[in-house]
């Protein structure tokens, strides 16, 4: 490491206001959270925890709370199940069009959402399903699906045939073999998976409101249709600060847990 | 040359063959890994399965773990056929090259593998996992990581997990190869002595000619899926059947055509181990009853103990000679390159083998 002090300090100035450019408009959110009036202006007319309380109040926020963390489970389950099936079946298995389905995985995630959205929509209506929290529920997983195939099969790539062989060798069946050896080798790669499922379903709007019967409503809907209302505002920010505080955790905990190695000491 | 389908070396001399591969062959599409494999390996032998990488021997140890199916043929472990068993039905246990060791399980878990799940009470499991860290001297390491050991630990958990079962048969691949040569001698030695321990019948897979001579009671040389020749390790060194075997066992050591005829006195292709050639001067008297030839020394190769000239022949043909270095100094060997030599050597020591691409050698049945 032997940049000139020129370079170093121009990269450290380059880092900072990258962070700022990122990060100075959620601080406003936050800050504003805790204004004591109505009024977005600066300065601001006090400090109150007057908009939390209105917010836990609301039973507005409670449902649409509810509903996102009903979809976003669901969705992280299916995303769960199926992911995992194709990362297996695309690693352990050659067949014709491998690779396509690979790609095909990837792309939901790729679309974009008011097309998928629009899709699923007009496929829903085809299929005379009633909109709702089951239409929310397929429509999330179909690119969560992508997330927890990418971490499982990354983990898969790490983890050498032999010790499944070596299970089988010492006289598990496969089953036992899943359950002993496979399983707690992937274990954190679904976990990882899962959480950013969770994270990506949990703040979703295109896909959602095309796929909403109007019933329910996700914190993200929620959102969207207090945010015009003045009256509404600063309940949104109250909202919104939590929802940072919320998807941090996984995120951060998602992170730590795909760089852990499945060779490494802590692995257990 | 044709070798006895008995074991005749092991200890023993055992009577039934603890495994007897029939006819196996392997496929996979077009391409032929294994061809034709009839092989039998007594009770309590130390086996080794010798050959180049691509040669067939990994995947032969793979068919007997029931990692892979056979195409065609039979193996039968205690004359039982197993060819279509899933591995966890057979009574064998491998040692695999990368270890394999479970990284989320300690290493008294990874050892009572086999054991837990063959639903051993877990006191009896208690005892003999620590009776089998013993054994490779890694008592009080049981609740380490497979991640916290070194290369060589490692390699002794592998061997640990798999003896702990008491396998009729234990099939090692290449087990020592990730070792460094002083260590990879050091358990050379150690799984002879536990081999001869427990009496199980080892079945060693290893490029290594030098670890096949000095641990196995019998090798099977294999090379291009076909195995060339079965014999003890003295039978294959001294008694190649192939120029393959000669060339790979040893250093390539082959005479062709008319300088082969001239040391026979008849046509056919010929080998002499680089050892029992003398390196004289070209005036020098010839021995009674020895082969000489003329050349010029055209390399120098100084290993230590010992030097190894390479020789061209005036009748055509190169010879690797090797000589102790008990009197030599490096100076004197390397002076020599260039020199015109006179090498000779016992007329037994002239060793007839079936030529390369003779449809592979005789075979083992």
């Amino acid at each position: 490491m032997h940049e000139p002090r020129g370079a170093r300090i121009a990269l450290r100035i380059a880092t900072i206001a990258v962070l700022v450019f990122i990060y100075a408009p959620l601080a406003v959110i936050a800050i504003y959270a805790f204004n004591s009036g109505t009024n977005q202006a600066w300065p601001l007319a006090g400090l109150s925890f007057q908009w939390f309380e209105r917010a836990f109040e609301q039973s507005g926020v409670r449902d649409a709370l509810w509903a996102s963390i009903r979809a976003g489970l669901g969705a992280t389950a299916v995303a769960l199940f199926l992911g995992s099936l194709v990362a297996f079946a695309v690693q352990r298995f050659r067949f014709f069009g491998r690779e396509t389905v690979g790609f095909l995985v990837l792309l939901p995630i790729a679309l974009p959402g008011i097309v998928t959205g629009i899709a699923l929509n007009s496929a829903f209506r085809t299929a005379g399903l009633e909109l709702g929290m089951t239409t929310i529920v397929i429509g999330h997983a179909t690119f969560c699906v992508v997330l927890v195939y990418n971490n499982v099969i990354a983990r898969l790539r790490r983890v050498s045939r032999h010790l499944e062989e070596a299970s089988m060798d010492l006289g598990a069946t496969q089953w036992q073999t899943f359950r002993y050896v496979t399983f707690p080798a992937i274990r954190t790669a679904l976990l990882a998976g899962g959480l950013l499922a969770f994270a990506l379903s949990f703040d979703e709007v295109i896909v959602t409101t095309f796929t909403t019967g109007g019933g329910e409503k996700t914190i993200p809907i929620w959102i969207l249709q207090n945010y015009t209302r003045t009256s509404g505002l600063p309940i949104v920010n109250v909202v919104a600060l939590l929802l940072i505080l919320l998807s941090v955790i996984p995120v951060w905990i998602a992170q730590r847990l795909a760089g852990a190695g499945t060779g490494s000491p802590s692995g257990r | 040359m044709t070798v006895s389908p008995t074991p005749s070396a092991a200890p023993g001399s055992p009577t039934r063959a603890a495994v007897r591969m029939e006819g196996l062959r392997k496929t996979y599409g077009e391409v032929v890994a294994v061809e034709g494999l009839d092989l039998e390996i007594g009770a309590g032998e130390f086996f080794s399965l010798l050959g180049p990488s691509g040669s067939g021997k990994t995947t032969t140890l793979r068919m007997i773990a029931g990692f892979e199916l056979p195409t065609a043929g039979r193996i039968l472990l205690d004359g039982e056929d197993v060819s279509q068993r899933p591995p966890y039905e057979r009574d064998v246990n491998t040692v695999f090259q990368d270890y394999a060791l479970f990284p989320h399980l300690s290493v008294g878990e990874n050892v009572g593998y086999g054991l837990m799940i063959r639903k051993v009470p877990r006191d009896e499991r208690a005892r003999r996992v620590a009776d089998a860290l013993r054994m490779v001297r890694l008592t009080g390491l049981d609740d380490r990581r497979p991640g916290q050991l070194s290369g060589g630990q490692r390699q002794r958990v592998a061997l640990a997990r798999a003896l702990v079962n008491r396998p009729r048969v234990l099939l090692l691949d290449e087990p020592l190869g990730a070792l460094d040569l002083k260590l990879r001698q050091e358990m050379q030695v150690e799984l002879k002595t536990i081999q001869q321990e427990v009496g199980i019948t080892f079945i060693y897979v290893t490029h290594d000619q030098d670890e096949a001579l000095s641990m196995s009671d019998r090798i099977a040389i294999f090379n291009q899926g076909r195995v060339e020749q079965v014999g003890s390790p003295a039978d294959v060194y001294e008694r190649p059947a192939t120029a393959f075997v000669a060339g790979f066992v040893g250093i390539s050591n082959i005479l062709e055509g008319a300088v082969a005829a001239f040391v026979t006195d008849g046509a056919g292709t010929v080998t002499v181990r680089p050892e029992k050639i003398h390196l004289l001067d070209p005036g020098d008297p010839v021995p009674a009853g020895s082969v000489a030839l003329t050349g010029r020394v055209h390399d120098v190769v100084y290993l230590g103990s010992d030097t190894k000239y390479l020789v061209e022949l005036d009748a055509g043909g190169t010879l690797a000679v090797i000589k102790q270095n008990v009197a030599t100094s490096s100076m004197e060997a390397l002076a020599l390159k260039g020199k015109p030599v006179l090498l000779a050597w016992d007329r037994t020591h002239t060793l007839p083998v079936a030529a390369d691409g003779a449809g592979g050698g005789p075979s083992p049945t």
